[in-house]
């Protein structure tokens, strides 16, 4: 061993390697990043035999088109995506949720993540990456992690330094299913918005905005207006909090999210939503509802039961 | 003292230390966040001060708000504990090319540039926090006179090495980013440093920082 690698003939629109992410950096104003969609980066990963937290690529809309060189090598798709394998000049359409075995010369062609946003492709072996805090996770607003924080570009080689032996195929049953309604605990500023704008808030629906990334979801819709003050003294932030700016658009946090900000927190995602949340496309209305703290706390801990019982299914 | 603590969603603890912004109220947010991490409570992925708060943020997967507010509660806090700070001098050149608002800070502060500048360099700022991006130092205060609101339309890209005004307040874009801070100056000096993984951070909070001017032929050949 090895010469083995994959070649990126296109590199698709936003190619990332993540993982779960770095912690305790916030202080000094450095994100979690990591999967965006935790719990499909996980099945990936089990699907070709890999330790959970491996290195996968992430990629959003349209993903790269990669041509194979060397060794025998399973790989894996999950999301909502719509992808080719071409053998020998022969075209197969893929299936999500399933892992195949590449040889050399076999090209993976990644169109589109249909009406989703991210998908994941994990390679069964260990990518030859650079870590930084323990983590690959590119965070290219801050050029952090491996690539030297920068996404993937085509032509560039994605190199393995070994190969998990694999040969068995695996699959799930599994549909990424959609939803439209999220559920919000009540943020710290709850009470500077006026009844008029918490009524908007939480009856009438959000269009996601064209400008959203992986740093933040933009809403436009019925204006929350404030009735106390557009802007606190910064304070922290964490993923899924909602900011409302002087313009009364409301702004949900996402993975490589700023660490402080001085916009009013009308509401905070419940844990439970934020995989489903990262994948509503730009367009697309949502809407929100509230839950107590102590309803988000039982219902993530059946979504990571549903999880675990997904990935003793592999 | 922590105020009040309640919950941010249901990943963190959001403690309240007050609403004034002042090197008291900081100072205790900064002890709480010193003992915060050196207690390595089981569950706690990220502990972020800022000036008058204290975000604690935990895995969900293995323990919850309620426990984590107790073990908060009843956290001995080394209030004995000295912190070490340092002084650190922050070059800044004032060319037009860098000093993107000083007009409007003329306009708004009723100040004319060499007035600004004077107000501005050789005095000692505070540093509250570090973030927003990474290893950016929030600093203060700023001459009452100096206090201008930010941009009314944020800057799409804001240039590294950038420092910025607003309110009581003066920053440094330790990169490229959007923001709608004024800004007045650039300095030379690399302020994060992403491979230096232990000590990423030039300015940490309680840091003192003091700005000083240079010329542009010092700005260009800083780094020979």
């Amino acid at each position: 061993m090895i010469n083995s690698y994959f070649e990126l003939i296109r590199s698709g629109i936003n190619t990332t390697y993540q993982d779960k992410g770095r912690e305790n950096l916030y202080h000094i104003g450095v994100p979690y990043s990591g999967a965006m969609d935790n719990r499909n980066f996980l099945i990936a990963n089990k699907l070709v035999n890999n330790n959970l937290n491996a290195p996968v690529l992430e990629f959003a809309y349209q993903g790269p088109h990669l041509k194979y060189k060397g060794d025998k090598i399973s790989i894996a798709i999950t999301g909502d995506v719509m992808f080719k394998i071409i053998k020998n000049g022969l075209e197969n359409t893929g299936n999500c949720y399933e892992s195949y075995q590449i040889e050399s010369g076999d090209e993976i062609d990644i169109i589109s993540t249909n009406k989703s946003i991210y998908g994941y492709l994990a390679i069964g072996g260990k990518i030859d990456i650079k870590y930084q805090w323990k983590s690959c996770s590119i965070n290219t607003k801050a050029k952090i992690g491996s690539n030297n924080g920068n996404k993937l570009e085509s032509n560039q080689t994605i190199k393995l330094l070994n190969i998990n032996s694999n040969k068995d195929k695996k699959k799930i049953d599994y549909i990424n299913s959609k939803v439209e309604n999220i559920r919000v605990i009540k943020g710290t500023n709850f009470n500077y918005f006026s009844d008029e704008g918490i009524k908007n808030f939480f009856e009438k629906k959000f269009m996601v905005s064209k400008l959203s990334d992986r740093m933040g979801m933009r809403l436009q819709g019925n204006k929350i207006d404030n009735i106390v003050n557009t802007n606190i003294k910064s304070e922290g932030l964490i993923k899924g909090v909602i900011q409302v700016p002087p313009d009364g658009n409301p702004i949900i946090m996402l993975s490589d999210h700023g660490t402080i900000g001085g916009y009013p927190k009308i509401g905070v995602v419940a844990s439970v939503d934020y995989d489903r949340l990262v994948q509503i496309t730009p367009g697309s209305k949502i809407k929100f509802t509230e839950i107590q703290l102590t309803d988000a706390e039982t219902l993530f801990k059946l979504y990571e039961m549903d999880t675990d019982n997904l990935l003793s299914q592999i | 003292m922590i105020n009040k603590i309640i919950n941010l969603g249901d990943s963190a603890l959001y403690c309240d230390f007050g609403q004034e912004v002042n090197k008291e109220i900081n100072s205790k947010v900064i002890k709480y966040f010193n003992s915060v991490r050196k207690s390595n409570i089981e569950g706690v992925t990220n502990v972020t001060p800022s000036y008058n708060k204290l975000i604690i943020s935990f895995n969900l997967s293995i323990t919850n708000f309620k426990k984590i507010k107790k073990e908060i509660e009843i956290l001995n806090i080394d209030y004995e504990n000295k912190i070490i700070n340092k002084e650190i001098q922050i070059p800044v050149c004032c060319e037009n090319s860098f000093s993107l608002d000083i007009e409007r800070l003329e306009k708004k502060l009723n100040l004319n540039r060499e007035q600004i500048l004077e107000k501005f360099f050789n005095k000692k700022y505070f540093c509250y926090m570090t973030g927003f991006i990474a290893g950016m130092p929030f600093l203060g205060d700023l001459d009452e006179n100096m206090r201008a609101n930010r941009l009314e339309t944020p800057r799409v890209k804001v240039p590294k090495g950038s420092i910025g005004l607003t309110e009581q307040f003066t920053n440094i874009y330790t990169f490229e980013s959007p923001g709608g801070w004024n800004i007045i100056g650039n300095t030379p000096l690399n302020v994060f440093d992403s491979f230096n993984e232990n000590e990423p951070n030039l300015i940490n909070p309680g840091d003192t920082v003091i700005f000083k001017e240079i010329t542009s032929s010092e700005y260009k050949n800083y780094h020979d």
